[in-house]
């Protein structure tokens, strides 16, 4: 069943958003076609794709690379496109 | 206690703004509206006014000065007039979308082309669907005491909407009438500080005007509008207030000699004086005319109008503003729509005078309710007619 979507009297006074930073529950990583593939033999870590991404959608992981945040990846491909070792490369993504 | 003295009308309302303490003025200078802001300029130039005079290159600007001013918390005033309201359109919309208490003086003007600096209401008719507050003065007292007035209204935690008051080009901006200014007071405390109900705040911090999606958007004009509805019962209330305070009387729709009146006149602004002479000439020739006045626009007082035209059997409408291929004055298909599903209404007639600083004299009035009764008689012709144009 859908849950109840709230009634105009229920929003914020001019759509107001009070809670900072709740852009992050939003989920635009299904908005993607292809979606950034590294090749671990290529990366050498140095956090390019990490400075560029518009959505700053790569995150550090334990082993030192740039882990990619699905959830918010809109799969842009620039990150596969700037990547000076060619270690990014976008692929299908599945639906 | 206030004092009565000889004042131009545009003096007075930045006397006005003044005396309201206005913190933020964003403007920018325009024809006929241009008195007002240099006296503004001067008095915060002076020390008398305390309160930052944004110089702003464009309306468009000025208008967005006073939606940043007036999120972070500030009272905040603008004027214009014709392409420099036009010019401020999109952030109009952003204003009242956002909830922005800003107050703004209009003082009508023509739209070009050509190009007119004289006076008639098509600049603020093409703003009517701005979501703004609308009010038009017909004297100086009342454009000093609607300026007043219009911040109360707008910051009422309940409105928390823009509110914007017409003033006519010349015919009322450029005169000088006797008039009351009242002590700074008296109008403190008619006005508390404003009180903010949306504020952007470093410490608590909220986003305004983001994206809203097909399945918000709705429910938020929805809540504008109830808000604009229901900001009417604030409106008396402060006029009430008002009234108890200063003693002048203001009322949604002001009506002279209408109570047993068989045709009634409708008009804004100021040529509502010329009218009341030529109300009285007619009724001393035994003619059952009188004259009925919007002071209160947007949100419209259908509940007013229908009162005050019940017993009449036919109103003449006269708008400054002609609507392009359409029904005829603005104002004047307001009125129709307001009284179309009544079972008994009077016939309306429509006619559109004083474009672009034509005068409207008092023979003028005369030939519009000799039109009126014909049409009542003989039936319409047309949807409306205009008076005085040359063949």
């Amino acid at each position: 069943m859908r849950n109840k979507k709230p009634g105009w009297k229920e929003y914020p006074i001019a759509a107001v958003i009070d809670k900072p930073g709740s852009a992050t529950y939003q989920n635009t990583g299904d908005w993607k076609t292809l979606r950034p593939l590294r090749d671990d033999s290529k990366c050498d870590k140095c956090g390019f794709c990490w400075i560029i991404c518009p959505d700053a959608a790569l995150l550090i992981d334990e082993d030192g690379y740039y882990e990619v945040d699905l959830y918010h990846c809109k799969g842009c491909g620039i990150c596969a496109h700037e990547c000076k070792k060619g270690a990014i490369k976008m692929i299908p993504e599945e639906h | 206690m206030g004092t009565r003295t000889g004042m131009e009308v545009s003096a007075a309302i930045s006397e006005a703004v003044k005396l309201a303490r206005a913190e933020i003025i964003a403007a920018y200078p325009i024809t006929p509206q241009t008195h007002i802001v240099e006296e503004l300029a001067r008095m915060v130039a002076d020390g008398e006014l305390y309160a930052e005079f944004i110089m702003v290159e464009s309306e468009h600007s000025a208008m967005s000065a006073c939606v940043g001013a007036a999120a972070v918390g500030a009272r905040s005033f603008t004027a214009t007039a014709a392409q420099g309201l036009a010019l401020m359109h999109e952030m109009l919309y952003i204003a009242s979308g956002l909830r922005l208490p800003i107050v703004m003086v209009v003082v009508n003007r023509a739209m070009s082309a050509p190009i007119s600096i004289w006076g008639d209401h098509s600049d603020i008719m093409a703003e009517r669907d701005s979501g703004w507050i609308q009010l038009f003065a017909e004297t100086g007292q009342e454009a000093f005491d609607l300026t007043i007035q219009a911040f109360k209204i707008a910051e009422d935690q309940r409105v928390s909407l823009p509110v914007v008051v017409n003033i006519d080009g010349f015919t009322l901006s450029h005169v000088i009438e006797p008039l009351v200014v009242e002590s700074q007071e008296d109008v403190d405390k008619f006005l508390p500080p404003f009180k903010p109900v949306i504020q952007l705040d470093p410490d608590k911090p909220i986003t305004i005007g983001a994206v809203g999606f097909p399945e918000l958007y709705t429910e938020i004009k929805k809540q504008q509008n109830v808000a604009l509805v229901e900001s009417y019962k604030v409106i008396i209330e402060v006029w009430k207030q008002f009234r108890e305070q200063f003693g002048r009387e203001y009322h949604p729709i002001e009506t002279y000699r209408s109570e047993d009146a068989e045709i009634l006149i409708h008009i804004a602004g100021s040529t509502a004086g010329t009218a009341r002479v030529a109300v009285d000439m007619l009724r001393e020739k035994g003619e059952k005319v009188g004259l009925i006045r919007t002071r209160l626009w947007r949100p419209y007082p259908f509940g007013d109008i229908r009162k005050t035209v019940a017993k009449a059997k036919a109103i003449a409408a006269v708008d400054r503003c002609l609507s392009f291929g359409g029904p005829g004055g603005p104002m004047c298909s307001e009125l129709k729509a307001a009284l179309y599903n009544l079972d008994q209404r009077p016939f309306i007639a429509g006619f559109i005078a004083g474009l672009g600083g034509r005068d409207i004299m008092i023979e003028d009035f005369f030939t519009i309710v000799e039109e009126t009764k014909r049409l009542l008689e003989e039936g319409q012709e047309d949807e409306y007619r205009m008076i005085g144009v040359r063949e």
